[in-house]
């Protein structure tokens, strides 16, 4: 098997004396695609977070494409190819949709490759963005003109404009429509055959079943569950965690 | 507009206004516009760091007072050209900023405001207490009537105004640089959502250090020659509450949101503040500020520039 290109080893997380992660390890192979599932409160997002940057892990570490990244910073972690977004969106709200996905271009991306994009190259990279989540016809507006399914969309074409090797999609799809979630779910698909290593954290069990190559189900802070989707759903401790 | 095109207007304009005062041949209007400069660059300095990261700084007066003790301090142990206390002034107040941001690296909001307020706090106790500099009593400095620039004898006033004058344009030109490069959206990314700028590979504590150290340099500066101008500095008026209400009332009356804001809030408020002081007396100063700032802030929350953009974008629809 080919190295792993984020191999997680007992990741451990606690605020105060609530444990939320429990030596948490995943291997998550290049270009594969996982599902991550678990009840409300069951470490998804603390994991999520530990991973990015946002959060430090106290115990076990965390490697990225042959790196260990335990205490980097969050921007850093984006730099090496890990992007994330957010649970609930977050835009920045004084500059317009085009000008949102100028930042992973000038700072991730740049930082990076260390080349300079002239600000034609930058407009043409926007463009191409937004018209794969379909925004080109607002990349003028600002981010409060767009309805929930467009910030959702911009939230994920900005965390792709990052340009990573490492997407974690984290609940982009909650409270949306079966419709929507087929937009959603058709993007993440696309981004897949591009080669893009994508983890989907989400609670609609049918869109992470008809997407996920792999499925981890976390419960209380522990992963109970890693294997193929029709396997996972079956495994006798993940029904009770979902059915009590 | 090009870069190069808009230095050279704002050069032009800045000699246009020089030779224009110099034609009506009336010092107090030197006297008068050099406030009015100075306050133009403090208030162009606070807005780089409150209006383009939005950590709002309550201790300008700090950072200005820090300026203008450098001079006295080196008037009394070198004696240097105004020039050169500048540069000097710079680097004291631009350290006192990348202090103060690595200081307050965790805070936020208005607990970063009040850290600063106790930067201030700290800083004019110990000059107070620092006998060198004139401690409480305040210190004297003596300056010559005219001053020889290139060939031509200038009336001391006149030298501190064209300072004063080249300050406002390196503060102008370099907010505007800002705002138009990586480093303005970067700032802007920290001003909305720290996480997610972090996310997109934003450096955010890089940036913010970057933007307490210009901030506090350019702040710094317009310190600088105020002993020269003033004659005799004393704690109570280097570190005055004007210094800290006008840089923070000034942009946020003009706008935040660009480099006009702060140029427009500074001419207003302080021209009206020169006319009033000569009027009706330097005492209702800051009554006129408060009183512009509450209709402000309930009339104009993003200021004029803001007032006036968003009236012709209404007027487009």
């Amino acid at each position: 098997m080919a190295e792993p290109l984020l191999q997680i080893d007992n990741v451990g997380k606690r605020f105060g004396g609530f444990v939320a992660l429990d030596g948490i390890n995943l291997t998550v192979a290049p270009g594969e695609r996982v599902g991550l599932i678990g009840p409300n409160g069951s470490g998804k997002s603390t994991l999520v977070n530990c991973i990015c940057g946002t959060l430090r892990n106290e115990t076990g570490t965390v490697r990225f494409d042959g790196r260990q990244i335990d205490g980097m910073p969050a921007h850093k972690r984006t730099i090496l190819g890990l992007a994330r977004s957010f649970q609930l969106p977050r835009p920045f709200h004084s500059l317009s949709v085009s000008e949102n996905l100028h930042i992973p271009l000038l700072y991730a991306v740049k930082s990076r490759s260390g080349s300079h994009l002239t600000p034609a190259e930058l407009e043409a990279h926007c463009v191409e963005y937004l018209r794969l989540v379909g925004l080109d016809h607002k990349a003028r507006k600002r981010p409060r003109d767009l309805t929930q399914v467009e910030m959702r969309k911009l939230e994920l074409a900005r965390a792709m404009a990052a340009e990573p090797k490492l997407l974690i999609a984290d609940e982009s799809m909650a409270g949306l429509s079966h419709s929507e979630i087929e937009d959603i779910l058709k993007l993440l698909r696309q981004l897949s055959e591009r080669g893009i290593t994508i983890i989907l954290i989400e609670h609609i069990m049918s869109a992470v079943m008809s997407f996920s190559q792999r499925l981890a189900v976390l419960v209380s802070g522990k992963k109970i569950a890693d294997g193929k989707p029709d396997d996972v759903v079956r495994n006798p401790e993940v029904e009770k965690a979902y059915l009590g | 507009m090009r870069s190069a095109w808009f230095i050279l207007i704002c050069v032009a304009v800045a000699a246009l206004t020089f030779l224009g005062l110099r034609v009506v041949h009336n010092d107090y209007l030197f006297i008068a516009g050099y406030t009015v400069l100075q306050f133009i660059v403090l208030a162009t300095a606070w807005n780089i760091l409150g209006g383009y990261c939005g950590y709002v700084n309550f201790g300008s007066a700090a950072f200005f007072a820090l300026g203008a003790y450098t001079s006295v301090f080196f008037h009394k142990a070198y004696p240097l050209p105004i020039p050169a206390l500048l540069v000097l002034s710079a680097v004291v107040s631009g350290l006192a900023g990348l202090g103060m941001g690595y200081l307050t690296l965790r805070l936020r909001g208005a607990f970063f405001s009040i850290a600063t307020l106790a930067l201030a706090v700290v800083l004019q106790t110990l000059v107070v207490n620092w006998d060198y500099v004139g401690g409480s009593r305040g210190a004297y400095v003596i300056r010559a009537n005219t001053v020889e620039l290139f060939g031509f004898a200038m009336p001391y006033v006149q030298y501190l105004f064209l300072l004063m004058l080249t300050l406002v344009v390196l503060a102008i030109v370099t907010a505007r640089t800002i705002e138009r490069s990586r480093l303005g959206f970067g700032f802007a990314t920290i001003r909305d959502d720290e996480l997610a700028a972090e996310a997109s590979g934003v450096p955010t504590l890089r940036l913010k250090l970057i933007a307490t150290t210009l901030s506090g340099a350019l702040m710094g500066m317009a310190g600088a020659p105020f002993p020269y101008y003033i004659g005799y500095l004393q704690p109570s008026s280097a570190f005055g509450l004007e210094y800290a209400v006008n840089s923070i009332a000034m942009p946020m009356i003009g706008g935040t949101g660009s480099w006009i804001g702060p140029l427009v809030g500074a001419l207003l408020l302080g021209i009206i503040q020169q006319v009033a002081t000569v009027t009706i007396s330097s005492a209702v100063n800051l009554l006129i500020v408060g009183v512009l700032l509450v209709v402000f802030v309930i009339i104009a929350p993003n200021g004029l520039v803001g007032f006036v953009t968003q009236y012709f974008r209404a007027k487009e629809r």
